[in-house]
Order: C-alpha cells, then sequence, then structure tokens
C-alpha cells in the first residue's frame, strides 16, 4: 500500500518544488520576453478559433436546452440571464481551459519533453541558462495573460450564440429584453469568480505541461507519455478547482 | 599516479548516486589532472553519461564529493556552478543542440549565456565562425540541426563544446551510431581541439579504438592530420587514462598497456575488437 502511493506523493512533491522555483524566478531577472511574447502568441491566438467555435456554441446549446423549462414556467424572457450567469460563472472559464489544456498542456509537455530525452535541458543548463527561468517561467507568465482575455472573448461569443438561439432561432424573447437581461442579472462575484478562475486554471495548465515534460524519460516513446498525462492531469484539475472556486464564491 | 601535477581538475571521492534505489554510480573515486586525457569505457547503462553529468553537477550524488577545479561542487550554491561550468565544454550523447535555434546561435549560445566569460557581444559572431571553421562547418550559420545529417551535428556540438576555449572538454559518446569513417573524422577533430589548446578532454565511448586514438596519436596541424605519436609509447601511455564502467562500479583505471594487461574478461571485452 505504502509502495503504491510513493509514486503519485513523490511527484506531487516534485511538482510543488517546481511550483515554487518558478515562482521564486517570476520577479527575478533574466525575464526573457520573447519567449513570452512567443508563447503567448501560440497560446492565445492559436487557440482563438476553437475558442470562439466552442463559446458560441456552448452558448447555443444552453438556451436551447433551457429554452423548454423556461417555456414550462412562463420564463422565457430570462434567458438571457441564464446563458450570461453560466456563462461568465463556470462554462466559459472551464470550457476555455480544457480547450487550452488540451492544445497547450500537451504541447508544452511534448516541447519540453522532446527538449528532455535529447538533452537540451541538460545542454541549457550546463550552458548557463536555467530551465526554469528560460522555459518554465515564460509558459507561465504567458497563460496567466492569455486564458482570461480567451475566458472573456468565450463568453461574449457565447452570450451572442445564445442569442442566436433565443432570437432569431426560437424567438423567446426580444433582442433589447436578452441583452439587456444578460448584462444586467451579471453581479461582481459573477465577474470576479469568471476571472479569477481562468487565472488559477491557466497556472496549472502551464506548470502541469512544464512539469511532465521536464520530469519525461524513456525517448520518444516518453514523450508520448508526458504528454497524455498532462492533459488528463491538467484537465482534471481544472473540475476540482473550479468546484473549490466556486465554492468560496458561494459562501462570500 | 602521477604527484607532480598539482591539483586534479576533477576529482571524484567516493561518489555515489541512486535512481529510485538503484545504483547509477557506486562508489566512484578517481583522480584527473590537467592536460591527460581520459577514456571512459563500459556498456550501455553502465553509468558513463551520469558520471559526466555527476562531474558538472548536473545531477547531484547521493553520497560522496566531486571536485571542480579544486571546488566541491556537491557543497556550493547553483550560482557558483554555473561560473564553474563556464570553464568546461560538453558534448551529449543526444547531441542537445537546440533544434528551435540556428546552427550559429547554438554556437554562440554559451558565449551569450554564460556571464562569467563576460565574452563582448561583437566577439560573438567572430569566435563562433572560427569555432565551426575548425570543424570545417563554416558554411552552416544559418541552417537548423534538424537540416544536418548525424555526423555533422555531432561537429556543431564539437564546435560549441570548445566556443569558449574551456580546459576541460567531456565528450559523452562521440562516435555513437556513426559510421566508421565519420567516426574518424570525429575523432580527428577532437584530437585537433585537445592539441592545438592543450585542454583536458575526457571522452566516454564503447570503441576501443578511439581510446588508442587518443592515447596514441596527435593532431598535426600542418598536414590536418592526426599522426601517431614519437615510437616510445611511454609518453603517451603516462597521459592518458582509461577507466572502465560496469553497472555503476569503476572497475578498472589506469594506463593503456595496464588495460590491456588486464584479466579481467569484462574489462577484456572492451579490448579485443582492436586484435582483430
Ligand atoms: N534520469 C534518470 N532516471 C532514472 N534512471 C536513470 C536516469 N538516468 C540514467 N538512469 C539509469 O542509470 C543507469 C546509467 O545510465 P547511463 O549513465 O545513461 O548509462 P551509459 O553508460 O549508457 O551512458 C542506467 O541504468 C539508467 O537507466
Ligand atoms: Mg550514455
Amino acid at each position: 500500500m505504502l509502495d503504491l502511493l510513493k509514486p503519485p506523493i513523490l511527484a506531487f512533491q516534485e511538482f510543488f518544488l517546481l511550483t515554487g522555483r518558478t515562482f521564486r524566478n517570476l520577479f527575478r531577472k533574466p525575464h526573457y520576453v520573447d519567449d513570452i511574447t512567443i508563447q503567448m502568441d501560440i497560446i492565445g491566438v492559436g487557440s482563438l478559433p476553437i475558442v470562439m467555435l466552442t463559446g458560441f456554441f456552448a452558448g447555443a446549446v444552453m438556451a436551447l436546452q433551457m429554452s423548454r423549462a423556461l417555456n414550462q414556467y412562463g420564463a422565457t424572457d430570462q434567458v438571457g440571464q441564464i446563458v450570461s450567469i453560466t456563462l461568465a460563472r463556470e462554462m466559459g472559464p472551464v470550457l476555455t481551459a480544457l480547450l487550452v489544456a488540451g492544445r497547450n498542456a500537451s504541447g508544452m509537455a511534448s516541447e519540453l519533453g522532446s527538449m528532455k530525452v535529447t538533452e537540451q535541458i541538460d545542454a541549457m543548463r550546463a550552458l548557463g541558462t536555467d530551465p526554469v527561468q528560460k522555459l518554465v517561467k515564460p509558459r507561465l507568465v504567458a497563460t496567466a495573460i492569455v486564458l482570461p482575455l480567451l475566458t472573456i472573448i468565450a463568453d461574449f461569443v457565447g452570450m451572442f450564440g445564445g442569442w442566436v438561439v433565443a432570437c432569431p432561432m426560437l424567438n423567446l424573447t426580444t433582442s433589447s429584453q436578452y441583452w439587456s437581461m444578460a448584462w444586467r442579472s451579471l453581479e461582481y462575484n459573477d465577474i470576479a469568480q469568471g476571472l479569477i478562475k481562468p487565472f488559477v486554471f491557466a497556472i496549472v495548465i502551464a506548470l502541469v505541461g512544464c512539469f511532465y515534460g521536464l520530469r519525461t524519460t524513456g525517448g520518444t516513446q516518453g514523450v508520448g507519455l508526458a504528454t497524455t498525462k498532462a492533459v488528463v492531469v491538467a484537465s482534471v484539475w481544472v473540475f476540482v478547482l473550479t468546484f473549490f472556486i466556486g465554492k468560496f464564491f458561494v459562501s462570500l | 599516479m602521477t604527484g607532480d601535477r598539482g591539483e586534479p581538475i576533477l576529482r571524484f571521492e567516493h561518489v555515489s548516486l541512486f535512481f529510485d534505489e538503484q545504483p547509477a554510480l557506486d562508489d566512484v573515486s578517481f583522480a584527473l589532472f590537467p592536460g591527460a586525457s581520459c577514456v571512459i569505457l563500459g556498456a550501455a547503462g553502465s553509468g558513463k553519461t551520469v558520471l559526466l553529468k555527476t562531474a558538472i553537477g548536473l545531477v547531484k550524488p547521493d553520497r560522496g564529493h566531486v571536485w571542480l577545479f579544486g571546488r566541491d561542487i556537491t557543497a556550493i550554491p547553483e550560482s557558483e556552478l554555473v561560473d564553474l561550468r563556464s570553464r568546461v565544454g560538453i558534448l551529449f550523447q543526444e547531441g542537445g543542440l537546440f533544434d528551435s535555434l540556428t546552427i550559429e546561435e547554438n554556437v554562440a549560445y554559451p558565449l551569450l549565456n554564460q556571464r562569467a566569460l563576460r565574452c563582448p557581444r561583437d566577439q560573438v559572431r567572430a569566435r563562433v565562425e572560427a569555432a565551426l571553421a575548425r570543424v570545417e562547418l563554416e558554411h552552416t550559420l544559418e541552417k537548423y540541426p534538424s537540416e544536418l545529417s548525424g555526423g555533422m551535428r555531432r561537429r556543431v556540438g564539437i564546435a560549441r563544446a570548445n566556443v569558449t576555449e574551456p580546459p576541460l572538454v567531456l565528450y559523452d559518446s562521440p562516435t555513437a551510431g556513426l559510421d566508421p569513417i565519420t567516426a574518424h573524422t570525429i575523432m580527428t577533430l577532437i584530437l585537433k581541439e585537445r592539441d592545438t589548446k592543450n585542454t583536458t578532454t575526457v571522452i566516454v565511448t564503447h570503441r576501443y579504438q578511439d581510446g588508442h586514438l587518443l592515447a596514441n596519436f596527435r593532431y598535426n596541424p600542418a598536414t590536418n592530420r592526426i599522426e601517431p605519436l614519437a615510437h616510445d609509447g611511454r609518453h603517451a601511455a603516462s597521459d592518458t587514462k582509461f577507466l572502465v564502467m560496469r553497472e555503476g562500479r569503476l572497475v578498472f583505471e589506469g594506463s593503456q598497456a595496464e588495460l590491456e594487461a588486464s584479466a579481467d574478461p569484462y574489462v577484456q571485452k572492451f579490448v579485443k575488437p582492436l586484435r582483430n
């Protein structure tokens, strides 16, 4: 039993060591601004199309599914409120994070993993650079900036998707009613949790991706394994954390 | 072995290192003096790569001490270790070239990033070109590592290891996976770097020929070839030390003559290929 628990506990410990080292280096020079920009481009611009597509259909599906229930209570004019609150609090942050975990946690794990197995990480250290500074920090900073922005975009596109279903398609409510409901129902609490979530998810996604990349062993096969693990672990953490952050805001 | 050469450039003292309770290095002790050459032989998985990485502090031993340039690197902070590493060149077994950078940027990397070197920016290009010219790859500056053949990538690795003109250079399996002709070219270049700058040279290999070349040949700048040392052989043998690794243990340390005379069947396995 103890032997069974040892590897995950050790991995957890190593993960926190990496987290600690990254945060200690956060404000320490050098900053490798170019690498941050490149990563922001890969994560942000690269994920934008799928984030918008997913956001649109998430909003549309929500309006569609809610239409029947709202009809029963004769409250179809509330559809804007339901779509916007669900998106801002939960769907926007979680869906965007899952997409970015799938695209970028895997990308980071495979990139750093292949660097590890070809001894580029060792070379980096031997030649005077700290891989945490040069590789992990730019990915963390870039994800932490970009993921909240992507989430905001997903939220808006999602509301638009909801509007397409609610107004032109099903005539649940008028356009002005939809948008004013969508706006007015959002409280500070919703917006705060809608922005804190992606920020926390970003930190976890970047660190998990880099962590599994940096501890890759066993050649090319190991890289595939690291990639899969990074996506799975990052996605599970997104769900776990959204629950706890949500719980915190509910109890406020 | 020799007491009159001052302090060792690299010394291992009872070094042990474990991966998941499996020893990768098991009580390894040896010393290497400035100007000497060292050949590390051993089967795959015997701990040769780990030994080199321990020598420059890329992995930390669980037990024992490692002295590099007279400093105990198991006891100094990372920042000092970074500065010490700038005096060591290393060629990695898997290449370790950055695929996202051009050949020029790869070779310039240590000059730009090892701050202890204080290399002025305007000298970087000239030094990179000179280092690449020494390995006869001056025309590949703009290329990426993936565009080069395996042998050319090794040569870039040799250029990168030597561009800072370090007093100590470590080569991890420089000839592994190469055809005999390319392997000979690589060994010629290693001897060239060693003999034109008098660097202390360590090579890890499973080919006894490589060790034989290192011990008995030298680079002649006039002919741009390697040639046998003077026939007395004695001089050569005293300058090149052979180490044989087996399952993390150092099972042999001595000169080429002692190596060839060894009765240990494991050690003998590495000597035989030259004889037939
Ligand atoms: N990062 C690592 N994690 C776990 N085991 C390792 C690691 N690096 C090396 N080993 C193990 O240490 C032993 C020695 O490896 P190595 O030094 O690479 O051998 P070689 O002599 O072929 O260069 C092998 O059994 C290898 O599996
Ligand atoms: Mg090896």
